[in-house]
């Protein structure tokens, strides 16, 4: 361990403690010690612990300054511009927040009689409907938790509706450019995963999937848009393919944000997709969730949904539970209603001309970046890319620079790096999702980073390899952390400096 | 258009730029078919002041606890939750970032979540906590999965209380359904409302892979762990404990403290809303020795190339963006913005705070289950130690909600449409925000005219 | 880098050493530097047997796992329980403190298969030169791009 600089005018402020490194004994912020109640006798005492050992004892003042501390320790979307690929970082309107606090939203009970929450389930009611619109499937259950979990409820439809003609199948074809989630997801749901490899154009081709589909594979995950950022042009003819064996086709919508507008799944021949309300939704990635995964199916899966469903009867909305081939339940109560209200609300904000206006604005920004940025950085495909552009590492390379040390120098620009070493088959991945929601100063203000970093890299690379210098914290050992890892605060322990 | 900043001056010469007369250019690749059909026919968009108006009209169509008085329990509790917890999670740079992936810039969420796998640890008694999941219910049906890794393939049966919450069950049904070679069996309970022992040690086998109980369970009984642990231990099998109520450990002995294997549960008790159950999260914590298989983010201690404490997201190669197929789970979001409520939550009240909050509950519940057998007649229905939650019994339950309904009271849940043979069973659930004339009258309306 | 002459190589990175009947078993040093640092081992447990070619362990970066597979089959009779503690051994003495597993060869023709110090090196050779291709093309359009700059 490397001893801080010495340097006299560099910051004194101390480092950040823990919440479990400060405070007093005997110090709380609860304000109901004066409720005096008959405790003592009512439990027996057996039952009863000791005080929690190491638990906080802070003010409440002392309480806000940790936090407060630690929020200014974080980037995020309203700090600057944020490309990750693939996670839309889209301005997460405050009306959004406003209306999920209201009491009658915020502080209902999911197991209050379905008559004392008419609102709620006339709400739910109306996204499943419009999310259906939006993807031009025909039903949705907004129970999935996630993108992740939608995967899951979605593949579990697929192996119930097999099961039902005969047999569940074993395996599911996922592209090599296919999210991580993908392939977990379909060994959670009990099959094992055949990898196709894209062409060298980035899109899967129908040839590809007719060598390995047989009546052995229950489906095909394909993300479309896929997350190189290209339109997977033979959607339709691997749907054919899929679907002449008996098999059939699901879709990650994790890339919706490109498609509003300009293609439905619901018309590829797509069977059964998610969409991520967190992403195409504007709802806040809250440093990793929470989200929403609804998952949108067609006719034939809908009597799979999970269970209950909402329904309408005349004026009333009810819950209702007999479904006897639903596949059940795959989280408790409804979901995440608090998420899923806050993009009904986005999406009665922007109508149905302004999610299709958010689609186009999304691809003309991310075309403009790949425009300023390909001749400084080696784009990975030729071809038309949508929402995002996918660069390399490759120019940079020649001088030792990587991806990394790319997206390390970028947070001392004041810019979030794209996400990176992401997808797989390509090599030192940059991947550039700007949204809608940027405007072209903030683009040109990120392409000239970019283009000054490229030069950096050329004229002064050891600038770049051990970037960043002005972050809260410079590089972290990440070996260590893994080697020996110390996962909670133990009485005792101070590896402060 | 509603959040794009684009004027027609900027759109004009960003097309240029690309060399493109039209933004419909951009996707011509799109085939034809396609583009042809892809309108999206919703109503035009409302102003923001539309827009809360109509979602202030349909809020005011649901019952909430700001002006009716809840007694619902059954996984989802009406806490108060301090001002400042939300003034936390307001702000945006904890709510509009996302996963750490670049932790030199994600210090904030990062810690935060260090101390909120440790304040887990603690609530427990469990040695290692992971950065949380989608809810209660998930977090035991990856318990359940966790054990199943863990376990020789010859333990393959999974034993689960009725007295564990009916969502709960359910969930891990789904899950466990498609995979191969697991057997869930269900064990009943008894007189005390909890577990039967007796009938749970008949099942226990060379076979028994883990066995799952409620502490709390549903019934808010608080069940003896310590003989199940030895009933489980005797014959190897594994201890999940399931909590939907986590602010009981800070009253009562914490799972850790029996040995209990994997404890997981429901943590929107600690300073999340209501929400009608979701978002809030799942925590989920086991032995040490388990740790390179658990589900889930897990974030660690290290320092920086100068020396400093830092953190970061860490074995990260048990999880789906690194293992794929082979992962320990699927899950990628989770409910981070929840976890850092409870963690200010849990803050605010402190090493006191929540016993004594704990206690206010059981003295307020004890007192109104007494009130309700004296005053208005109702019938004990479990003999088992209770947190802030028990079973009533009524003969004329639909017409007691309907009492209620008039004077805005919700007075439990029934519990008919889980267990049939509980067709007169009232959950009813008592906390700090219930005050004494709140039960007052719960006890009048409910014992009628 | 170093490929010591006493030892038997395969295609997939692995070392043995032979000493009677017995077999140790290690990663070579072009593995570990392809790995980067090393966090974690899996190893079998004493008495396991491993097939040639399949899986009996993996070894894990921060960012990578990469399975171990039996260069020859065997049954296991140590592990070198240093590696769980201090998994950068491998890094460190990748043919020496870092070795894996030690077996008791099923069939000594399994040796057959596998590549000398020698084969070795060309073998490494090959998988370097392969990369170095795609660096030449790099200098091809590095070199067309300063000629279109010249236009």
């Amino acid at each position: 361990m490397s001893e801080p600089s010495q340097d006299p005018k560099r910051s004194r402020v101390a480092a950040p403690k823990l919440l479990f490194e400060t405070g007093s004994s005997g110090r709380s912020a609860f304000d109901g010690s004066t409720e005096r109640g008959p405790v003592e006798g009512v439990l027996p005492p057996a039952l009863l612990r000791g005080d929690i050992p190491g638990f906080p004892e802070l003010g409440e003042l002392e309480v806000l300054r940790h936090f407060t501390g630690l929020s200014q320790r974080n980037f995020a979307i309203e700090s600057q511009f944020y490309p990750l690929g693939s996670c839309t970082m889209k301005y997460n309107p405050k009306i959004n927040e406003a209306v999920a606090r209201l009491p009658g939203f915020a502080q209902i009970h999911p197991l209050a009689s379905p008559e004392l929450l008419q609102g709620a389930l006339a709400l739910l009611h109306h996204l499943e409907q419009m999310l259906a619109e939006i993807s031009g499937m025909e039903y949705v259950s907004l129970q999935p938790s996630a993108g992740a979990q939608g995967e899951l409820t979605g593949l579990m439809l697929i192996r119930a509706y097999l099961s039902e003609r005969g047999a569940p199948r074993k395996q599911i074809i996922v592209p090599d450019t296919a999210h991580g989630t993908n392939p977990a997801s379909s060994t959670l749901c009990g099959y094992d995963v055949i990898q196709v490899s894209s062409s060298a154009r980035g899109v899967i081709d129908a040839s590809a999937i007719e060598k390995v589909m047989d009546e052995n594979v229950a489906a095909v995950m394909i993300t479309n848009p896929n997350t190189l950022g290209l339109f997977e042009t033979q959607i339709e003819a691997i749907a054919k393919v899929v679907h002449g064996k008996g098999g059939l086709v699901y879709l990650d919508g994790a890339n919706l944000n490109a498609l509003m507008g300009i293609a439905k799944p619901g018309h590829m021949g797509v069977d059964v997709l998610h969409m991520n309300l967190h992403k195409t939704f504007s709802t806040p990635h809250g440093g990793g969730g929470p989200g929403a995964g609804p998952v949108a199916v067609q006719a034939p899966l809908r009597d799979y949904l999970p269970a209950p469903r909402i329904v309408k009867s005349g004026d009333q909305f009810q819950l209702q539970e007999d479904f006897p081939k639903s596949i059940g339940r795959v989280r408790s109560f409804f979901g995440n209603f608090g998420i899923l209200v806050r993009a009904y609300t986005y999406i009665l904000s922007l109508g149905g001309d302004g999610l299709e206006d958010a689609s186009r604005m999304a691809l003309l920004n991310a075309n403009y970046i790949r425009k300023k940025l390909e001749k400084s950085y080696q784009i990975a495909y030729d071809d038309p890319c949508m929402h995002e552009c996918i660069f390399t590492d490759r120019l940079q390379h020649r001088n030792g620079v990587t991806t990394l040390d790319i997206a390390k120098r970028l947070l001392d620009y004041g810019y979030h790096p794209p996400t990176i070493y992401f997808p797989l088959v390509v090599a030192g991945a940059l991947m550039i999702e700007p949204t809608e929601t940027e405007t072209p100063e903030t683009l040109d203000g990120f392409i000239e980073a970019m283009l000054e970093i490229a030069r950096e890299a050329k004229e002064d690379p050891e600038l770049v390899k051990s970037a960043p210098y002005s972050t809260p914290v410079r590089r972290l050992d990440e070996a260590r952390a893994a080697r020996k890892p110390v996962l909670r605060w133990e009485p005792g322990s101070s590896n402060q400096s | 258009m509603r959040y794009t900043p684009h004027t027609p001056a900027d759109k004009e010469r960003m097309l240029q730029t690309v060399g493109l007369h039209a933004i419909e250019e951009l996707y011509q690749h799109i085939p034809r078919t396609l583009r042809e059909r892809a309108r999206i026919d919703l109503p035009p968009g409302l102003s923001e002041l539309a827009v809360r108006r109509r979602m202030a009209n349909l809020a005011a169509q649901n019952a909430s606890a700001a002006d009716w008085s809840f007694f619902l329990g059954g996984g989802i509790y009406n806490h108060f939750i301090p001002t400042a917890v939300d003034a936390v999670i307001s702000r945006s740079e904890f709510s509009t970032s996302y996963t750490p992936y670049q932790p030199e810039v994600s210090q904030g969420t990062l810690q935060a979540l260090f101390e909120f796998q440790t304040l887990i640890c603690q609530l427990t008694g469990m040695e290692v906590s992971n950065a949380a999941m989608y809810d209660g219910a998930s977090a035991a049906a990856e318990a359940v999965l966790l054990s199943r890794r863990l376990q020789p393939s010859g333990r393959r049966r999974v034993l689960i209380s009725r007295a564990v919450h009916p969502h709960y069950r359910q969930v891990i049904s789904t899950y466990l359904r498609n995979l191969q070679n697991v057997h869930l069996e269900e064990v009943s309970f008894d007189a005390s409302g909890a577990t039967d022992t007796a009938e749970l040690k008949r099942h226990l086998d060379d076979q028994s892979m883990c066995v799952v109980v409620g502490y709390p369970n549903f019934f808010g009984v608080i069940e003896d762990l310590a003989q199940i642990k030895s009933a489980c231990a005797r014959v190897g099998a594994q201890l999940v404990s399931v909590t939907t109520e986590p602010l009981a450990l800070g009253l009562i002995k914490p799972p850790g403290e029996f040995g209990v294997d994997i404890a997981v549960g429901e943590g929107q008790s600690l300073g999340v809303p209501m929400n009608l159950g979701g978002p809030a999260f799942g925590f989920f914590a086991c032995q040490k020795k388990f740790v390179r298989n658990i589900p889930g983010r897990l974030i660690g201690e290290t320092v920086d190339t100068e020396g400093r404490r830092g953190f970061v997201l860490t074995l990260a190669t048990r999880e789906q963006h690194i293992r794929r197929e082979k992962a320990t789970s699927n899950i990628c979001t989770s409910q981070t913005l929840c976890a850092l409520g409870a963690t200010v939550f849990m803050s605010l009240l402190g090493k006191s705070g929540i016993r004594r909050l704990a206690e206010i509950n059981v003295a307020r519940a004890h007192d109104a289950f007494a009130q309700l057998v004296r005053k208005a007649k109702l019938e004990t229905m479990f003999s088992g130690p209770y947190f802030n939650e028990f079973v009533a019994r009524a003969k004329n339950l639909d017409e007691i909600f309907d009492r209620c309904a008039a004077q805005k009271i919700v007075p439990g849940i029934k519990l008919g449409q889980w267990y049939p043979e509980l067709q007169d069973g009232l959950l009813v659930c008592v906390t700090e925000m219930n005050e004494n004339e709140e039960v007052e009258k719960l006890v009048r309306t409910i014992a009628g005219p | 880098m170093e490929f010591p002459d006493g030892l038997k190589y395969s295609k997939e990175h692995e070392w043995v050493l032979v000493e009677g009947n017995t077999a140790t078993i290690g990663i070579t040093e072009y593995a570990q530097e392809e790995l980067g640092d090393i966090v974690y081992v899996e190893l079998p447990e004493i008495g396991e047997k491993v097939v040639k070619d399949d899986p009996f362990g993996a070894v894990e970066s921060v960012k990578a796992v990469s399975d171990v597979y039996a260069p020859v089959g065997g049954t296991v009779l140590e592990i070198n329980d240093v590696l769980p503690d201090n998994p950068e051994t491998i890094n460190d003495d990748p043919y020496g403190d870092g070795w894996m597993i030690r077996v008791e060869l099923a069939d000594k023709d399994d040796l057959k298969d596998l590549m000398d110090a020698e084969e070795y090196a060309e073998y490494v050779e090959q998988q370097k030169a392969d990369e170095d291709e795609e660096e030449d093309d790099d200098e091809n359009d590095e070199e067309e791009e300063d000629e279109n700059e010249k236009e």
